[in-house]
């Protein structure tokens, strides 16, 4: 017998594993690095989150929201990398399994699973950590280089951390150890990821290279990440050019902290961000300007989780009212 | 190297399967039987001017166009009418064809059937259009809008393009490539033809980047013929489309809901073009086409020339039957061609292409969720949000879909093919459109 | 510190006074007068929102019951409600109403898996509409049902279910309220309203294919064929374009197994009775 079936009859192979594949293929370089800075323990880190978001979406799916087993889309080792990316090598396991509660059940399954959430799951897993145990979450052991055994490592400030430190010495507070401007690492430590962070932000270089195997495999487009990028480079730069203070200095902002993480693979996330050009740019844009607003004044260091989350909430408003432009409608 | 003109937004790359891209055009014979349908075009259906049991020969009209909006039907064989009556069609439906038996093959005295090319247009304007008219010539690419009409201009348009479409942006076929190929110096006759009936000086020939034979052939030959141009474009689908094609080249776009001569610009299709150089020039209506049969099932792939009317079976005979592995049978191209409940309906006018497809080509694979990765978007050839249109269809919202404009959805089929949760996108926004065109 | 307290209390109060002073006016501005009757009969009606009145939901109905004068108010009906809502609200503004059947939507076409088997496999949505426009569907008759249940989806009152044995939809009596959703849905028009009969006996064509006989009897066994043979029974009955239809007014008492016993191919249905078979089989 024939079947009979509607126009196009030819599909693309490239389904949502196959794009979800692609997006953890672009992960493990940051992963190495993680592994090669931080020894072990990152890589403890990374299995456990990994490990957790499968078994909870896993066991979410089939026993409390019964939707089946939503696994093999492979979404959940990805928001369980991301997760593990924005962690802190000493992290405890306990801990970790709390924030992939949080990212996987709360942050996506009870909205209704991949596709239906309204924010990064890995990033709510995130913040939920940040807040609940503030201590454990900022506290960075140093990199050693291929110092595999390195469970119990020192502990220094981020670049960030710094740059915030020296906001509170211009007013004459005790200057905290190692937190003068001299101890800003170079650039080209911040660039291939020699430096206090979390697991996977520290090396910009690896990152890039997730981003750009992602634009070969178009995966992903160029506009968010550049323009969120680009927001904050330009924001940090003519502040810097005004006043010479080194807490503005534009490509430290760039390449420390979060930002090239969460410029690439989370503001980046499919379904929390906009779909149509014009919204994007706004949204890397609005990412762009909240991520400086949130490092130079406010309490936090780092201000990319929160602004990436912002950003997500006005995602439907901005799908809602930026539509692009159709051909052949009046100009 | 400069960059090949395209269209502006959108667009997808489609693994291109021109298997049958370097074989050469061959007759496909004569079938027993011949059924012609009295519609293979837009409009009202022809009316019949003939009987049960008349003898025809090629070429001898057999209904008459039915008002502005619709077209003449010749007889494509010489023999015996046996029956004028409602037979079943590509779909399933019902449709009114006249069935003729084949004996011999005796053509009407009044075609030229010598292989000599004629180069001196000895017209006017209105002359052409009558021949064309007379002709019985419809849009060969596929939506069959009759040709008189759109080479008469109303008065207070102004045409400054006619773009002739070799792009054939559908994957298999090659119908068109190997026309431009074999007949590319009658192509280039029925551009200057359809330039003097326009009152326009230079018609313009887009041909993809992938056909570069054609393109070198049709380049030579347009030197020696003042008026006529080759414009290259890069492969991208669905630049066949008229829309998109009159965006990349003249850079213009048709205004939402008009027409191209709105935009000053007219498409015909190769195969319209070469069938408006017979009919004027030889006097032949246009009766027979070229088809493409091939397909990942296909044992024989192969470009016939055929005549309408010919069942499709009987081309599939010829390429080595309906094998084992088809699942389908496509008329037309495998992104916009409709699947045949009824493979023994006859080839029409309007039939570029008969592909056999195996169950791992079509196969259409379960419908997840949308992840909202917003590759439609990015690919729609029109700029539509096709996601938006599917959540709202989906939840039964069709009269909303209206901001979204499926109206202006040219059904090309490309945000189907690239979603990679497989949501029957282009599905969804027919519904949207049927449901806004009922309200309308 | 008493400065604080001060301020707070007053900028807090100073807004709160704006703000009602703004909110007093726009109420006064954006009030909507409306007759009292209308909440009135709103609450005696079903709340379905089907629009199976011809209005765009129950409020809107509610809003032309109140505005109608004794004349116009004949002419409104809910099917949902039925008499019984009619009358009530009929008593609530004073009116006279006018007894209506009841009635309830049946399916014109027994086309299923047996009687009209597969020729094709259908891959694609379900949608009866999309698959009309692809095919004349899987068996092949071009005016029967599809198999895809747009009807389903579009019953408000779960009336409607396939069954997964024939292939078609099936109208559940209790629930239907005629309400005319799958009429005007069904791309084939296969549904009509048609009223309940006593004792639930009603006596119909299941059929809509227009071909000759014998192109419809090609596609399915219980096709009808248009052979004539019902109108000799009752000459009420009509048949056009090769297709019989029988009027409601045509007992199902009086002429239902007649009719049943005189088609040919079994296209004519009579409900509630038990045919001759059945009986046997009981």
């Amino acid at each position: 017998m024939l079947k009979i079936s509607t126009a196009p009859h030819l599909t693309t192979n490239r389904d949502t594993r196959a794009l979800m594949t692609d997006v953890i293929i672009a992960l493990i370089p940051a992963a190495l690095v993680a592994v090669l800075f931080f020894g072990l323990a990152a890589l403890k880190v990374i299995l456990t989150a990994v490990a957790g978001c499968v078994l909870f979406e896993y066991l979410a799916g089939r026993y409390w929201f019964k939707t089946g087993n939503t696994t093999r889309d492979g979404s959940a080792v990805i928001t369980g990398l991301l997760l593990a990316f924005n962690l802190p090598s000493s992290m405890p396991v306990l801990m970790i399994l709390c924030g992939c509660f949080m990212a996987i059940v709360v942050a996506k399954l009870c909205y209704g699973g991949l596709g239906k959430n309204i924010f990064n799951p890995a990033l709510v897993g995130r913040v939920f950590l940040f807040i609940s145990f503030p201590v454990q979450m900022t506290t960075w052991p140093k990199p050693e280089f291929l110092n595999l055994w390195s469970f119990d490592a020192q502990t220094g400030a981020t670049t960030l951390g710094i740059l915030k430190h020296l906001d509170a010495s211009t007013s004459a507070t005790a200057l905290v150890q190692g937190t003068s401007a001299e101890s800003i690492p170079a650039y080209w430590q911040m660039f291939v990821g020699y430096t206090g962070g979390c697991l996977g932000e520290v090396s910009a270089l690896a990152l890039l290279i997730g981003f750009v195997y992602m634009l070969w495999r178009k995966v992903i487009t160029w506009h968010i990440p550049f323009y969120y990028m680009a927001t904050v480079f330009v924001i940090t730069a003519v502040m810097w050019l005004l006043t010479k203070d080194v807490r503005y200095e534009p490509l430290t902002h760039l390449l420390s902290g979060g930002l090239i993480l969460g410029a690439v693979f989370m503001a980046t996330d499919y379904t929390t961000s906009p779909m149509t050009k014009n919204a994007q740019i706004l949204y890397a844009v609005g990412c762009g300007v909240l991520t400086i607003v949130i490092r130079l004044w406010s309490a936090y260091p780092e201000g990319v989780s929160f602004a990436i989350l912002i950003m997500n909430a006005l995602v439907p408003l901005m799908d809602k009212y930026a539509k692009p432009r159709f051909y052949g409608s009046r100009r | 190297m400069t960059k090949l003109k395209t269209f502006r937004i959108g667009g997808i790359h489609p693994n291109k399967y021109k298997i049958t891209t370097d074989s050469p055009i061959i007759d496909a014979g004569l079938p027993d039987i011949v059924t012609i349908p009295v519609k293979q075009h837009i409009g009202a259906p022809a009316k019949i001017l003939v009987q049960k049991g008349d003898k025809v020969k090629v070429g001898t009209l057999l209904a008459d166009a039915d008002g502005i909006v619709s077209s003449d039907v010749h007889s494509s064989v010489s023999g015996e009418i046996l029956k004028i009556e409602e037979t079943e069609g590509e779909f399933g439906y019902l449709e009114k064809m006249i069935t003729i038996k084949v004996e011999g093959d005796d053509w009407a005295p009044s075609i030229n059937r010598s292989d000599d090319i004629i180069r001196e247009i000895p017209f006017s304007a209105e002359e052409i259009i009558a021949k064309i008219r007379e002709a019985g010539i419809v849009g060969m690419g596929g939506a069959g809008y009759p040709t008189p009409i759109k080479t008469t201009i109303p008065e207070n348009r102004k045409i400054d393009f006619l773009i002739i479409n070799g792009i054939e942006c559908e994957p298999f076929l090659t119908a068109d490539d190997r026309l431009m190929v074999e007949k590319a110096e009658q192509i280039v006759i029925g551009a200057k033809i359809l330039n003097k009936a326009l009152g326009i000086q230079n018609a313009i020939i887009a041909v993809d980047e992938n056909k570069p034979h054609a393109v070198e052939i049709l380049s030579r030959l347009s030197k020696s013929y003042i008026g006529v141009n080759v414009q290259v474009c890069a492969t991208k689908y669905p630049q066949g489309g008229e829309k998109q094609l009159i965006n990349a080249v003249t850079g213009r776009e048709v205004p939402s809901g008009k027409l191209p001569a709105d935009a000053g610009c007219i498409v015909q299709n190769v195969g319209t073009v070469n069938a408006v150089y017979e009919a004027v020039l030889k006097n032949k209506p246009l009766f027979e086409r070229i088809v493409t049969v091939s397909g990942d099932a296909c044992l024989h792939p192969a470009n016939f020339r055929v005549r309408v009317g010919t069942p499709a079976s009987f081309l599939i005979e010829k390429c080595g039957g309906l094998t084992e592995n088809t699942a389908q049978v496509i008329f037309g191209g495998p992104m916009m061609g409709t699947s045949a409940f009824n493979i023994n309906a006859p080839v029409t006018k309007l039939t570029s292409g008969i592909l056999l497809l195996s169950d791992k080509l079509a196969h259409k694979a379960p419908a997840g969720d949308c992840i909202r990765c917003a590759k439609c978007v990015e690919v729609c050839p029109v700029g539509l949000q096709p996601f938006m249109i599917g959540r709202l269809v989906r939840a039964g919202m069709l009269e909303e879909t209206r901001e979204f404009h499926p109206l202006d959805c040219i059904e090309c089929g490309c945000c189907a093919f690239t979603c990679p949760a497989h949501l029957p996108l282009l599905d969804y926004c027919k519904l949207a459109k049927a449901e806004l065109k009922r309200k309308k | 510190m008493e400065n604080i307290i001060l301020l707070s209390i007053l900028v807090l109060g100073g807004i709160a006074l704006i703000a009602s002073v703004i909110l007093y006016f726009v109420s006064q501005k954006c009030a909507v007068e409306e007759d009292t009757r209308v909440a009135e009969i709103e609450n005696l009606l079903p709340q379905a929102n089907c629009g199976a009145c011809g209005k765009a939901g129950c409020h809107d109905f509610a809003v032309a019951c109140a505005a109608a004068d004794a004349k116009t108010f004949s002419n409104l009906f809910c099917p949902v409600g039925g008499a019984s809502v009619m009358g009530k609200i009929a008593a609530l503004l004073g009116y006279q109403t006018t007894a209506k059947e009841p009635t309830l939507a049946v399916l014109r076409c027994n086309g299923t898996c047996q009687n009209a088997p597969a020729k094709i496999i259908y891959d694609g949505i379900d949608s009866c509409r999309i698959a009309a426009g692809i095919s004349s569907g899987q068996s092949g008759c071009p005016n029967g049902c599809l198999r895809l249940g747009d009807c389903v989806k579009v019953c408000k009152f779960g009336a409607l279910s396939i069954n997964p044995q024939t292939g078609i939809p099936v109208v559940d009596e209790e629930k239907c309220t005629s309400c005319g959703a799958c009429v005007k849905t069904c791309p084939r028009g296969l549904f009509e309203i048609r009223p309940r009969g006593r004792d639930g006996n009603r006596v119909y064509v299941a059929c809509r294919n227009t071909q000759k006989g014998a192109l419809a009897r090609k596609n399915c066994a219980v096709a009808c064929i248009g052979c004539m043979k019902c109108t000799k029974i009752n000459p009420e009955i009509t048949v056009a374009d090769n297709l019989s239809y029988i009027p409601a007014g045509v007992s199902a008492d009086q002429y239902g197994e007649a009719l049943v016993k005189a088609c040919p191919t079994g296209a004519i249905v009579c409900t509630g009775k038990q045919t001759p078979e059945e009986k046997a089989h009981d």
